[in-house]
């Protein structure tokens, strides 16, 4: 059989593919893909990397964590997936950062290059850093990080919370084992005693009333929202300093989601602690966020804190999302708005506006140049041609100009 | 006279024996549908709402015959659904539709699009073999799926246009009736946004009758007519969409709509935070179902069911607090 007839089509979730590559093209992706992989790989893979190689210091002290120009790619058959291309923004101390976007947009690679969890060998961070600040004020490079000290870090100082609690919890041992042992792993001198002490503690905190009772259950007995309950008493028995939330509601049901934002927030609270909130829906993040980082096709294109976003949104995008969901303030149009198209191929991204294809707001320039980030404010940020250098609109001169 | 009313379902319900629990003579019952009634006006839209397991998917399924009923009536165009013959069942079969949640599993990955499309359409001959093509390519075009896609498979295309597949499917047949379960549940807000629009043109072009079964109150408040909401297979409250979102008198409908994240920073919602989980439908708390999480309940709850009582026109509630007699 010749080989260009055998057609195969990359599997990315929710985009149209029409890239079809041929044996020979995808011989050559994985040969290349190879070499680039072993190379990351053998990086990670050192042994007694010195302190001095992964101490670094934050750019602004009181933030915990300082994404800056993170690039994550996955090198796939079918080509490399820029799911992170140039992520820079800030988790200050004590906030709740909101990442928001939509399906495939970037928003858990993101979180899961913070927590070196990104699935490899394909997963690779390839540029940028991500800088931590533990609680002794030392700072540390995520990602030059070695294995063993992330062990330190994640799970402890850096908490996580998922959609589905299932795929965290291991369904052969009983909530109470799982929780001691996240305890027993992080605690300095903790004993089985105490390991359960504090297990039992937290539980309560996290207001489950029966508490024995789900301390020697399986998983699979409990409701969602008490599962994720227990996710988050597990989370802050070893008193992190961040806790990531990546959907943590998206699977529960209104009243029970009510619930547990409601528990989230007293939580931040309790621990004096940040929270970055990983949503796709936009009441979520208006409700329990401070500051809010909207993605799309693995970049951010615009940032700022919640009043920033909500009251004067910049960018077509942003702008897009708020009115295409049907709300009261909306409701006597007789038709919604919406955002035409899709997302573009993560595989072959252009080289211009990655919304432009969609924008209703594009001019000649959208096809041509990617938008640098414009200031509006110290904490407002976008990346759209429709405005000058300094925050300003473009007049309608110049961008017929363009 | 034309009767109005498209839909008439009454007294519906549906257990599901469970299986592995037998309890003696007593068989144990999920009771997914427990006494459900409700009718639809010809051309307007009822939304469905409720939490996931409340008996949504069930009501739709029985309407359909996918599931025998229980007990209880289902008049469709002065015809009860749960008696006629499966020969003439099938004869109806394109009149009443049905659009799912998940527009990954529902098509088959074997055909391609014309086929998934005009597969019933040939089966129930909706039109003459010359003009069949002709036919599925304005149903297309109605739909926003381009005619190149006649020959493409659904693994090609993603979630929104999948569903747009789906809407066609149903579209083909030309129904009177369409059923949609949570048909944006799995989709993107912008996407979302493109399907209620979709949704909204059809019905306004053709005349659909909706059934709109989704978790989302703003979904359901922008699509709706008249609004239904259930809890554990039964109906709390029902009635006119801006009576139920202006004036909802039910404690549970009540908490359901405080509990919806506003997208306004500024507004602080007066919450209700319901204690607790839903009760198991095999074992459904005595009286008033939702008394167990219900913030005003009082002792005659647990004794007595509230009867389904009209309070405005056309707005309908099963509580106690109402009802001083
Ligand atoms: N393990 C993986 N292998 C290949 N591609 C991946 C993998 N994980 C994520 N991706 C791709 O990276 C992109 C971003 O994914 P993700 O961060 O999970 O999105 P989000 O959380 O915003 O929905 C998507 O295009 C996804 O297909
Ligand atoms: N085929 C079935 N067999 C047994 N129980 C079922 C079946 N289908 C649904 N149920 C049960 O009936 C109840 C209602 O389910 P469903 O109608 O799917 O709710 P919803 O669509 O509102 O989420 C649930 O408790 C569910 O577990
Ligand atoms: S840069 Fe152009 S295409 Fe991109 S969002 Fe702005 S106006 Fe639209
Ligand atoms: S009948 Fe009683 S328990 Fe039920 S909703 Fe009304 S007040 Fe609450
Ligand atoms: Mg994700
Ligand atoms: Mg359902």
């Amino acid at each position: 059989m010749g080989l260009l007839k055998k057609l195969k089509r990359g599997k990315i979730e929710g985009v149209d593919n029409t890239t079809y590559l041929t044996l020979k093209d995808e011989r050559r992706i994985s040969k290349e893909n190879n070499k680039i992989i072993k190379m990351y790989e053998k990086e990670k893979n050192r042994k007694h990397v010195p302190e001095e190689e992964y101490l670094t210091q934050m750019r602004d002290p009181s933030n915990v964590v300082e994404f800056d120009n993170l690039h994550t790619y996955f090198y796939t058959d079918v080509g490399t997936v820029k799911s992170v291309n140039g992520v820079s923004f800030d988790i200050p101390q004590g906030k709740i950062v909101g990442v928001v976007g939509e399906s495939g947009c970037g928003k858990s690679v993101t979180s899961l290059s913070l927590m070196q969890l990104v699935q490899g060998p394909t997963g690779q961070i390839v540029d940028g850093s991500i800088r931590y600040q533990d609680k002794e004020g030392k700072c540390y490079e995520i990602t030059k990080m070695p294995k063993d000290k992330m062990l330190k870090i994640r799970g402890k100082d850096i908490a996580m919370i998922f959609q589905e609690p299932m795929t965290s919890l291991n369904p052969v041992f009983k909530i109470g084992d799982q929780m001691d042992e996240v305890v027993l792993l992080h605690t300095e001198g903790a004993t089985p005693e105490s390991a359960k002490a504090r297990s039992i503690e937290m539980l309560n905190l996290v207001g489950i009333a029966a508490v024995e009772k789900i301390y020697n259950s399986y998983p699979h007995e409990l409701s969602g929202g008490m599962r994720q309950r227990v996710m988050i008493a597990m989370a802050l028995s070893c008193n992190p300093r961040l806790i990531i939330a990546d959907e943590p509601t998206t699977a529960l049901d209104v009243t029970i989601q009510a619930q547990i934002l409601e528990l989230l927030r007293e939580v931040k609270e309790k621990i004096n602690g940040s929270i970055m909130l990983i949503t796709h829906d936009l009441g979520v993040i208006a409700e329990m966020v401070d500051f809010v980082v909207v993605m799309y096709a693995g970049r951010i294109i615009e940032k700022g804190t919640v009043q920033e976003i909500f009251h004067n949104p910049k960018h077509p995008y942003t702008i897009g999302l708020m009115k295409s969901r049907p709300g009261s303030h909306n409701i006597t149009e007789d038709r919604l708005y919406s955002i035409k198209g899709q997302v573009p191929n993560p595989i072959n991204m252009p080289n211009h506006c990655y919304f432009y294809n969609r924008c209703d707001k594009a001019m000649d320039i959208c096809s041509r140049e990617y938008p640098a980030m414009i200031r509006f404010s110290p904490t407002h940020f976008a990346a759209c041609h429709l405005y000058n250098e300094d925050g300003s609109d473009k007049s309608e001169e110049e961008k017929e100009r363009r | 006279m034309i009767n109005d009313d498209i839909l008439i379902v009454k007294n519906l319900k549906k257990y599901y024996p469970v299986s592995k629990i037998s309890l003696g003579k007593n068989r144990a019952y999920v009771k997914a549908v427990d006494d459900v009634s409700f009718t639809i006006k010809r051309g307007t839209t009822m939304g469905l709402v409720g939490e996931s397991g409340c008996g949504k998917t069930t009501v739709g399924r029985t309407i359909l015959r996918l599931h025998e009923v229980t007990g209880g009536k289902v008049m469709f165009d002065g015809k009860d659904l749960t008696e006629v013959s499966s020969r003439e069942l099938r004869k109806m079969r394109p009149q009443i539709q049905m659009i799912f949640q998940d527009p990954y599993s529902s098509l088959s990955p074997r055909l391609p699009v014309g086929e998934i499309i005009g597969e019933a359409v040939k089966e129930h001959n909706i039109v003459p073999k010359d003009q069949y093509r002709s036919y599925i390519l304005k149903v297309m075009r109605d739909c926003g799926l381009q005619p190149q896609y006649f020959y493409r498979y659904p693994h090609e295309f993603s979630g929104g246009q999948r569903q747009r597949i789906s809407i066609a499917r149903a579209v083909a047949l030309n129904p009177k009736f369409i059923i949609c379960d949570e048909p944006l549940s799995a989709l993107d807000v912008s996407i979302q946004a493109q399907i209620i629009n979709l949704m909204k043109d059809l019905q306004e072009q053709y005349g659909y009758t909706y059934l709109f079964i989704s978790h989302d109150l703003s979904v359901v408040e922008y699509i709706s007519d008249t609004i239904g909401v259930m809890y554990l297979g039964s109906i709390m409250e029902m009635g006119d969409k801006k009576r139920i979102f202006a004036n909802p008198m039910h404690p549970y409908t009540k908490a359901l709509l405080s509990a919806v994240p506003v997208s306004n920073p500024d507004v602080k919602m007066n919450r209700i935070i319901l204690k607790g989980d839903i009760p198991s439908p095999i074992n459904p708390p005595s009286g008033c179902k939702f008394r167990t999480r219900c913030p005003n309940a009082m002792p005659i709850c647990a004794k007595k069911t509230p009867i389904f009582k009209e309070y405005e026109e056309g707005h309908r509630v099963a509580c106690h607090l109402y009802s001083q007699d």
